[in-house]
């Protein structure tokens, strides 16, 4: 039976990090990936913007995975692809995993394991879209992968729903390959993307992008022929009266990420419904012991610098892992936060330089980010905005305010207007 | 007085530009990048442009490619159409130029992936 220090299940951007980070360490490392190629969503991903906080550059999706590829086949690292994990128990001695692929299946032993699952696309059915179910209707990574990867265009004419980022590069994507994109309908009155993308994906290609509006129900019936679009009140309910038929061969769903967790669940690893990836500490240890957890299987990132960082966090600290007693306490986000990670410390670890992530619940202009200790303030950061598409990173010193289990620490936002 | 979005990178900084006799004030930029794309863009806007080439391998139908630097916004469509025309048959590393400076453009198209790596590379 073959048998590791460190299994890291996952061969993106967040799994490669991790791998290599795990190794570098001093761990007997194997990275596990299901699809045929190293490199996860960023095959696909072929614009560009990658890396600008991490190595200053813009690089494209498969140009950035390539850096992190090239490392992992030099170093001694494992890797089993077109491999698929179908168990994972807990041992004595750490955990069994059991994978399938072309050789068969295969259980396999390791002390800690790194989970690097990724995320899904919300679906048609998620966001329960009345009418009937005819082809044309796509997740906009389903449309970016036939695009993309298979060079064959999913639509002619289309509409999009739901202002997420790849619904937006997909917008510009399939403009540039000759299809008519008819607009963005978005339920919200804010765009869920980056801004940036808004202006280069959107403005820049004339495509209109209809705020407070939804897609009410779906035509057609082996082809989607056309969609209903209707205004939403503030409650997000359509306003009678304002639906409209456009005319579509296709409609793409940009609608929102869930972090993969499956397997996580299966060792019952503790969920946070906010961030709905696992509740972790400053060393990005989940609730079981030896079983870490990275990239956007966590917490859905908006760049991927982010992914790698967590992910090379996740694999040093599962190299490192010893089993230890914890001493933790919750890192609690006021209503004013969509979420924060992590959302404890082991205050048995060193906690001097952990790095939080963070996101507004909505779009706020001069505001201030308080950390307050059994309600006394310790910290505050002015930020000129925050905006729920754009996540805060931030390295805070945790050791310095002298923490034990029973103590308070929340994280707050205050709008603080103009001065 | 003009307002943009910059996209240089991700922080999307919002910019306000002024006209003062000959020059542009920027202001609202987080660094440098900020003020010289407001002026680049109120004057002459620049693209990247990254798409995929068609190819001769099965296994591989397209290749992602970008080009090795910016051009004017009003050439992305051209451009599209010059790439469009190309089909690789040949292996070509990650970086390796497919298109010598395209549409007389001074720019090239070049590989954005290792897919089609030559095997003794």
């Amino acid at each position: 039976m073959r048998e590791y220090d460190t299994v890291v299940i996952g061969g993106g951007p967040a799994g490669l990090a991790a791998a290599l980070s795990a190794r570098e360490n001093g761990a007997k490392t194997l990275l596990i990936e299901r699809e045929a190629r190293l490199g996860g969503i960023l095959k696909q991903c072929i614009h560009d913007g990658f890396g600008l906080v991490r190595f200053q550059e813009k690089l494209t999706g498969p140009e950035y995975a390539q850096r992190f590829i090239d490392q992992v086949e030099r170093g001694e690292i494992d890797t089993s692809t077109l491999t698929f994990v179908t168990r994972l128990e807990r041992t004595q001695a750490g955990f069994a995993v059991t994978v399938v692929n072309r050789a068969g299946v295969e259980t396999i032993l390791t002390r800690t394991l790194v989970l690097a699952t990724g995320c899904r696309e919300r679906t048609a059915k998620q966001v329960s879209i009345h009418g009937t179910r005819p082809a044309g209707v796509f997740t906009a990574g389903t449309a970016q992968h036939f695009t993309n990867l298979l060079g064959q265009l999913p639509t002619k004419r289309c509409v999009i729903l739901g202002s997420g980022d790849i619904g937006l590069i997909m917008a510009r994507r399939l403009t540039l390959e000759g299809a008519k994109v008819l607009g963005v309908y978005e339920v919200k009155p804010t765009p869920s993307g980056l801004t940036r993308n808004i202006h280069q994906c959107l403005r820049d290609y004339d495509i209109p992008l209809h705020l407070s509006h939804t897609v009410t129900r779906v035509l057609g019936e082996d082809r989607l022929t056309a969609v209903e679009v209707a205004q939403v009140d503030e409650r997000m309910r359509p306003i009678p009266g304002t639906e409209e038929i456009v005319e579509c061969d296709g409609l793409i769903l940009s609608v929102g990420l869930i972090p993969e967790n499956e397997l996580a669940q299966s060792l019952g690893v503790e969920l946070d419904p906010k961030t709905k990836g696992p509740v972790c500490n400053g060393q990005l240890m989940t609730s079981v012991d030896g079983v870490f957890s990275c990239g956007n299987a966590l917490h859905v990132n908006d760049l991927v610098d982010y992914v790698s960082e967590s992910g090379e966090l996740a694999g040093h600290a599962a190299a490192c892992y010893a089993p230890a007693p914890r001493r933790e306490v919750a890192l609690r986000a006021s209503p004013a936060l969509l979420y924060a990670v992590p959302q404890r410390l082991d205050l048995n670890r060193d906690n001097s330089k952990t790095t939080l992530y963070f996101r507004s619940r909505e779009v706020l202009d001069r505001c201030v980010l308080r950390l307050r200790v059994d309600g006394r303030e310790v910290f505050s950061k002015r930020y000129p905005f925050l905006r729920p598409p754009e996540m805060e990173r931030l390295d805070m010193d945790f050791s310095q305010f002298e923490l034990s289990e029973h103590s308070k620490i929340e994280l707050d936002i205050e709008v603080t207007g103009h001065e | 007085m003009s307002e943009l979005v910059c996209i240089v990178c991700p922080r999307g900084c919002t910019l306000r530009v002024e006209e003062e006799g000959e020059t542009l004030q920027v202001t609202g930029n987080g660094c440098k990048r900020g003020a010289d794309f407001a002026r680049s863009e109120l004057t002459a806007p620049m693209r990247t442009l990254c798409t995929t080439v068609r190819t001769a391998f099965p296994d591989v139908p397209v290749l992602p490619v970008r080009l090795s630097a910016e051009i004017p916004k009003g050439q992305i469509f051209p451009v599209m159409e010059a790439i469009n025309a190309v089909t690789v048959d040949q292996p070509v590393d990650m970086g390796g130029v497919i298109l010598n400076n395209v549409l007389g453009l001074g720019v090239d198209l070049v590989a954005a992936s290792g897919l089609l790596r030559p095997a003794d590379g």
